[in-house]
């Protein structure tokens, strides 16, 4: 064969050619059709209720890049397969159906009322509603709740799954689950007593304030025995809600139809709009956001925001069809307090008064896609945050142009000194994780790799497969070994509460040597102490006492520095009704609420 | 028939504008001269004209055949003789019109003068015209059968294909015409070997097949380009034997084109000798071998192997390597390599070409500067003894 | 026999490397919250304590003869094939092989088809005019197609003709659900994939047919009197396809590379798909499964290849 003749120049300069041609043809097409309805306004979601509707029929089409970790009720931590199962799984007791912070409030499901609470916060008993059935038309019994429960303790098949009521009921796990289970009717857990179809009572060891909100998480839902497949129940989830699950196919999608064995009676809390609900699944996140603005999608399922160029073709064209919603996600960076320097408290001062808040905001999308600059790490719907800002962040970032440098030039003096008192006057060395599947979390750390070295504090980013943070992040000894003091991360509650959002994060008795998320290692009397007693507490607004005290301990201790309040940009179909972000959901729409039919 | 005669220009020719080629004398019995370019149509089966064919390439324009002209009649063998490069293969590409068929890219060869077949002007022709002759009216066998066969096709098809480009028949009549063929060539069992492929033969089969493939439309004039060079000698001479035979049988025009005056020695009627591009000599084959009239001549026939003499005598080879076609030495174009150059006087091999001129008697040509008499005096003396 | 062995390097692949990094499959399976007894019952669970050639035979085990699983209250049955159960969606592995399958082998036939006519085509003409302003523009828009990534063709051809011109829908449909959907498609995916190939193809076929355009059998061809047109299309043609079938015998087992990529661009649920999704879950079964399909894609293709060269090529049907 003989080489082509053409100059190397020339070749670039064909392909050139080539590429400017295509790039001028997509210029081309940018004109779009706009006789398609206008959406309900920017931020009608967060603001209130988009479009309120009664009227039932059409298809709510979700679309999602992400597959779903599970269908089984027992076995979901996605947040948005929690939001969703709501399609098809029922609690005793759930978040109400309401806009925003009003969403955090646990309103009866399944149960006629909220439990009633005795022995001094240890017995929760519940009383089933009439005519509740499960897909087949059998009625669902208070058995069936304590059976879907008892799953979780079949930890070998039963995975995935979030683990407080575990804990909770049998913190020294001597039950074994329903299937090693002896006793005839597989339901041998004490703690769980159903003395009869209507009624069932919780035996705590000790006291848990937060005990309803972890029955209202999809694993307190109920599951039939009979229907119960052990670990391929995900792939046929037995319905308990109004829709049932017609077919799933990871990695493609799930069809919802109705499940006219549901009695909207017996249901307070789903209006069960759309006669049927589907969710695609799509690869490619920037034709995710193309399809939801072409109209073919209602609502992107995961809800973690729109891409780059969805979201600035969204605000331009479209901006009645966006919402900028508070998800309830903090980013933050955590100091690992056993990696030197560290363990110095003015060493993690410096830090807090080095960074640059508004650059780490502006390089995650600035304020509208990557949110509110914190100061401390409770996101602002649960009870116990308040504006604590001991380090004068907020001050200094309202600030703008010469008057900000000026602010800045004032916390690096501040920060100057810090590491004085740390005996590292010109600064030090240290290392950064970033999980690379988080390309935010890499510009971010990069961010302050810059805004630290203007203070001698030299940074190196580490980006760590994120798929295996659970083996460096999650593990002490190798953060020690590999002598990484900073982790960029984020977190969000599994159930609107202090505990729900942070007692992993900083309660030094869930250090663990691996699947570890106290990397901080903090082990503070005072903020153990501050958990027991919020959690012997019942009443939200006094156990939110005890949480915005330990919200100011940990930026006083300076062990985790928090630094943004996460929003995003969301897309809302035109046609979706009775859309309304729930702070329960962490900002996502109230999807059992949704409709399609104006 | 074999008529040549004098055709090299002895000014630098061009090409856009042919001039006449030489004077016409009348023709003789058995050769006569070649009309120039423009003149009527000629009587004989096949008359080329001041034939030119040039390439332009980067390094210059390539003189491949440079004012040839020539004469032959049906049933009659010319060879043409020349070492690699002298212009032979060229001019039967040329007749073929295979110069223009097939010339993709910006360089395209040019040619011009005239090439009549049968009355016909072929490089004026419509050039669909000439391909419709070839094949038909003229046919080649060519140098090597391995690589002028296609790979992938049986030989019976290739025939087969060449029959029915120019006759409308079914491919079984064309089968049975291939099978008919390769029978006369002489393959054996030729309704199995049809369907071979050209890797299952050997090498004389193959020319075999070759030379049926040519013959199957009957041509008036077939052209064969070095049939034997690639062929053991023992099987060279049943392939000429073949020619000959096939040449009697269907009357029809040969020309051999062969580097090697032993091939052509007992096959062709006539003999045109070429080097550089031009013709050096011609004449009957007997004149030509036995009464050769041009330096290179004598220089071939002394490299010609003969049976009859010992390895060691036999070969007189002609020092030096062939002319460069871009840049033609002057004068004649043989003087480097000719022993003889200083035989005329006033240096005259550097600076003038010589005409292609009668040269001893019956038609015979040559273009040499040296005068009969010395020519023949040195061929007696010192060239026919060491033969 | 081969088959065998990439089984058994996947398997060592996938097994062992988790263990030098340091990291445990069963972590990636206990959640959020982990505690040591849970991530003990995942490991038994996906027999990960075995030796690795006890896990390997009951793996070709299960091919041939199908295997039982504990599952709950019950034990499931997994018919030969038996590949096993996703580790992450606890779906067999088999039947979502044999519902991908189908995707990649429509996606790669029909850019097979696309690249082979476009590249070689383009190739041809290149050839026959070379030098002209047609060449140097094929051999341009071939050099892109080289240069060009798959997701930035791919993007660019479904932000013009799908989301702006809306001419496309690229919902992928089974054949046998509804052809023309299926066509539908299916066509940028071809187009960006064959692009990507057909430019090899343009610049072999157009060297090669240059090579073989100054052959002496096809001197032979023109001496026959034969069109030009017949020359080309049958003689030349006919042997440059014995170096590119020697190509596409290559290309077809480095086809899955572009398929993935092409796959998740158009969201097609082809294998590609499948063995992204799976190695990003580290799901063992679903990778061994893809693996073993795409060493059987290859094995196949290159079949079909080796059985075509000997219709092209006499020479290599007697040899």
């Amino acid at each position: 064969m003989k080489p082509l003749r053409s100059s190397r120049s020339r070749r670039i300069a064909g392909a050139a050619v080539v590429v400017g041609a295509l790039m001028a043809t997509a210029a081309c097409g940018g004109n779009k059709d706009d006789d398609k309805s206008e959406g309900a306004g920017f931020n009608a979601a967060t603001k209130g209720i988009a479009n309120a509707s009664t009227k039932t029929g059409g298809t709510l089409k979700f679309i999602n890049k992400q597959d779903f970790d599970s269908l089984d009720p027992q076995r979901q931590y996605y947040g948005f397969a929690w939001d969703f199962s709501r399609f098809y799984a029922r609690q005793l007791v759930t978040y109400a159906p309401k806009p925003g912070k009003a969403s955090n409030e646990l309103v009866p499901d399944l149960a006629t009322s909220n439990a009633k609470i005795t022995d001094g916060g240890k017995t929760y008993t519940y009383t089933l509603r009439d005519g509740i059935t499960w897909e087949d038309g059998s009625p669902i019994t208070s058995q069936d709740v304590k059976y879907g429960i008892e799953r979780i303790w079949a930890k070998d098949l039963i995975s995935g799954g979030p683990a407080y009521l575990r804990q909770v009921l049998d913190p020294d796990g001597k039950y074994k689950g329903p299937y090693k289970d002896k006793s005839k009717d597989k339901l041998g857990l004490k703690a769980i007593e159903t003395p009869d179809a209507k009624t069932i009572i919780f035996r705590l060891p000790k006291p848990n304030g937060d005990f309803e909100q972890m029955l209202a998480m999809p694993t307190g839902s109920p599951v039939k025995a009979s229907k119960d497949k052990g670990a391929q129940y995900t792939n046929q989830p037995f319905s308990s809600g109004p829709y049932k699950v017609q077919s799933y196919k990871p990695g493609k999608g799930a069809v919802l139809v109705r499940n006219d064995k549901w009695k909207k009676a017996s249901d307070p809390i789903r209006p069960a709009l759309p006669d049927k609900v589907t969710v695609t699944l799509n690869s490619n996140l920037d034709a995710v956001d193309e399809l939801l603005i072409k109209g073919d999608y209602d609502v992107f399922l995961s809800a973690t925001g729109m891409g780059q160029a969805g979201r600035s073709e969204a605000l331009k064209q479209h901006k009645d069809n966006v919402d900028n919603i508070e998800t309830s996600f903090v980013r933050y960076v955590d100091f690992a307090t056993k990696v030197k320097p560290f363990d110095n408290v003015h060493c993690r001062k410096a830090v807090f008064y080095a960074t640059d808040y508004t650059s780490l905001q502006t390089i995650r999308g600035g304020p509208q896609a990557a949110g509110d600059i914190a100061t401390t790490m409770l996101p602002k719907s649960i009870a116990g945050w308040d504006e604590y800002d001991p380090y004068g962040v907020i001050e200094r970032t309202s600030k703008t142009g010469k008057k900000y440098k000026e602010a800045m030039a004032a916390a690096r003096a501040k920060a100057k000194d810090e590491l004085k008192q740390c005996g590292k006057p010109d600064g030090f060395s240290a290392n950064i994780v970033a999980r690379n599947d988080q390309p935010n979390e890499v510009k971010a750390a990069e961010a302050l790799q810059a805004a630290l070295g203007e203070v001698g504090i030299k940074l190196q980013v580490e980006n760590i497969d994120g798929a295996s943070s659970a083996s460096i992040t999650g593990s002490p000894s190798v953060m020690k070994k590999r002598n990484l003091g900073l982790s960029m991360t984020g977190w969000g509650p599994d159930f609107p509460t202090g505990q729900g959002f942070e007692q992993p994060l900083i309660d030094g008795r869930f250090i663990q040597q691996t699947g570890n998320y106290n990397v901080s290692e903090t082990n503070d009397p005072t903020i153990n102490g501050l958990f027991d007693k919020a959690l012997k507490e019942t009443d939200p607004a006094k156990a939110g006492e005890s949480y915005k005290e330990i919200n100011h301990k940990i930026v006083d201790l300076a062990v985790q520095m928090p630094f943004l309040y996460e929003k995003n940009i969301t897309w809302r179909s035109s046609r979706l009704t009775n859309a309304f972000s729930s702070a329960a959901y962490n900002g996502r729409y109230d999807y059992s609420q949704l409709g399609v039919v104006k | 028939m074999t008529d040549i005669e004098k055709s090299g220009t002895a000014k630098p020719a061009k090409l856009d504008k042919p001039e006449t080629t030489g004077d016409l004398p009348a023709t003789g019995t058995a050769l006569g001269e070649v009309a120039a370019a423009g003149s009527p149509a000629p009587t004989a089966f096949l008359e080329v004209r001041d034939l030119k064919v040039h390439f332009p390439t980067d390094d210059g324009l390539v003189k491949s055949v440079d004012g040839l002209s020539f004469r032959l009649e049906k049933g009659k063998t010319l060879g043409i003789v020349g070492e690699s490069g002298s212009g032979k293969s060229v001019t039967s590409l040329g007749i073929m019109g295979l110069h223009t068929a097939g010339q993709y890219g910006r360089r395209k060869a040019q040619i011009s003068g005239e090439i009549w077949l049968n009355g016909q002007e072929l490089l004026g022709a419509d050039p669909d015209e000439v391909r419709k002759l070839r094949g038909r009216e003229i046919a080649m066998i060519f140098q090597d059968p391995l690589s002028a066969l296609h790979p992938y096709y049986t030989i019976g098809r290739q025939i087969s294909e060449a029959y029915r480009v120019h006759h409308d028949v079914t491919k079984d009549v064309a089968r049975k015409r291939a099978v008919e063929m390769l029978d006369r060539v002489g393959i054996p069992q030729p309704d199995k070997r049809v369907d071979s492929y050209p890797h299952e033969f050997s090498g004389g089969m193959r020319q075999r097949a070759m030379i049926a493939m040519s013959l199957v439309n009957n041509p008036e004039l077939l052209i064969a380009d070095e049939p034997t060079t690639a062929l053991d000698v023992t099987v060279q001479a049943q392939i000429l034997d073949l020619i000959r035979d096939l040449q009697k049988e269907f009357g029809s025009a040969v020309i051999i084109i062969t580097h090697d005056l032993g091939v052509v020695a007992e096959l062709a009627d006539d003999l045109l000798v070429m080097y550089g591009g031009r013709c050096v000599e011609r004449g009957p084959a007997e004149k030509v071998f036995y009464e050769p009239q041009h330096p290179y001549t004598w220089g071939l026939l002394g490299s010609m192997p003969r049976i009859d003499r010992d390895q060691t005598e036999r070969l007189i080879p002609v020092k030096g390597s062939p002319p460069s076609l871009i840049n033609i030495p002057s004068g004649c174009a043989f003087h480097p390599r000719c022993p003889y150059a200083d035989v005329p006087k006033d240096n005259i091999t550097r600076t003038e070409r010589p005409e292609l001129r009668e040269a001893g008697s019956g038609n015979h040509f040559s273009a040499c500067h040296m005068t009969q008499e010395e020519r023949t005096r040195i061929w007696t003396e010192e060239i026919a003894p060491k033969l | 026999m081969m088959l065998l062995v990439v089984t058994l390097t996947t398997f060592a692949i996938f097994f062992m490397i988790p263990k030098w990094a340091g990291s445990d499959p069963a972590l990636l399976f206990v959640g959020k919250q982990s505690d040591p007894e849970a991530i003990e019952g995942i490991r038994q669970k996906l027999s990960l304590d075995d030796p690795l050639l006890v896990q390997f035979w009951h793996f070709i085990e299960g091919l041939f003869a199908g295997r039982d699983y504990a599952n709950g209250n019950d034990v499931t049955h997994c018919p030969a094939p038996c590949f096993g159960y996703s580790f992450r969606t606890e779906q067999a592995v088999w039947p979502q092989l044999t519902d991908a399958m189908p995707v990649t082998l429509s996606l790669a036939a029909g850019a097979c088809v696309l690249w082979l006519v476009g590249g070689v085509t383009a190739g041809v003409v290149s050839a026959l005019r070379r030098g002209t302003l047609w060449d140097r523009a094929a051999m341009g828009v071939a050099l892109a197609g080289v240069s060009l990534p798959i997701y930035f063709t791919g993007l660019l051809s479904l932000a013009i003709f799908s989301y702006q011109l809306n001419w496309v829908d690229v919902d992928y449909q089974g054949i046998t659900d509804d052809p023309a959907m299926w066509f539908q498609s299916l066509i940028l995916p071809w187009i960006t994939l064959a692009f990507l190939y057909a430019a090899t193809y343009a610049r072999l076929t157009r060297a090669t047919m240059l090579e073989i355009m100054g052959e002496d059998y096809i001197r032979t061809a023109r001496a026959k009197g034969l069109r030009e047109r017949v020359v080309i299309g049958r003689h030349a043609m006919r042997s440059t396809w014995t170096p590119i079938l020697t190509l596409l015998g290559l290309d077809l087992g480095a086809l899955l590379g572009g398929a993935v990529l092409t796959e998740s661009t158009y969201n097609l649920p082809g294998l590609g798909r499948l063995a992204v999704t799976a190695i990003s879950n580290k799901d063992l079964p679903v990778i061994l499964g893809v693996t073993l399909m795409a060493a059987l894609f290859i094995v196949v293709a290159n079949l079909i290849v080796d059985l075509l060269y000997a219709v092209v090529d006499p020479r290599v049907r007697l040899g």
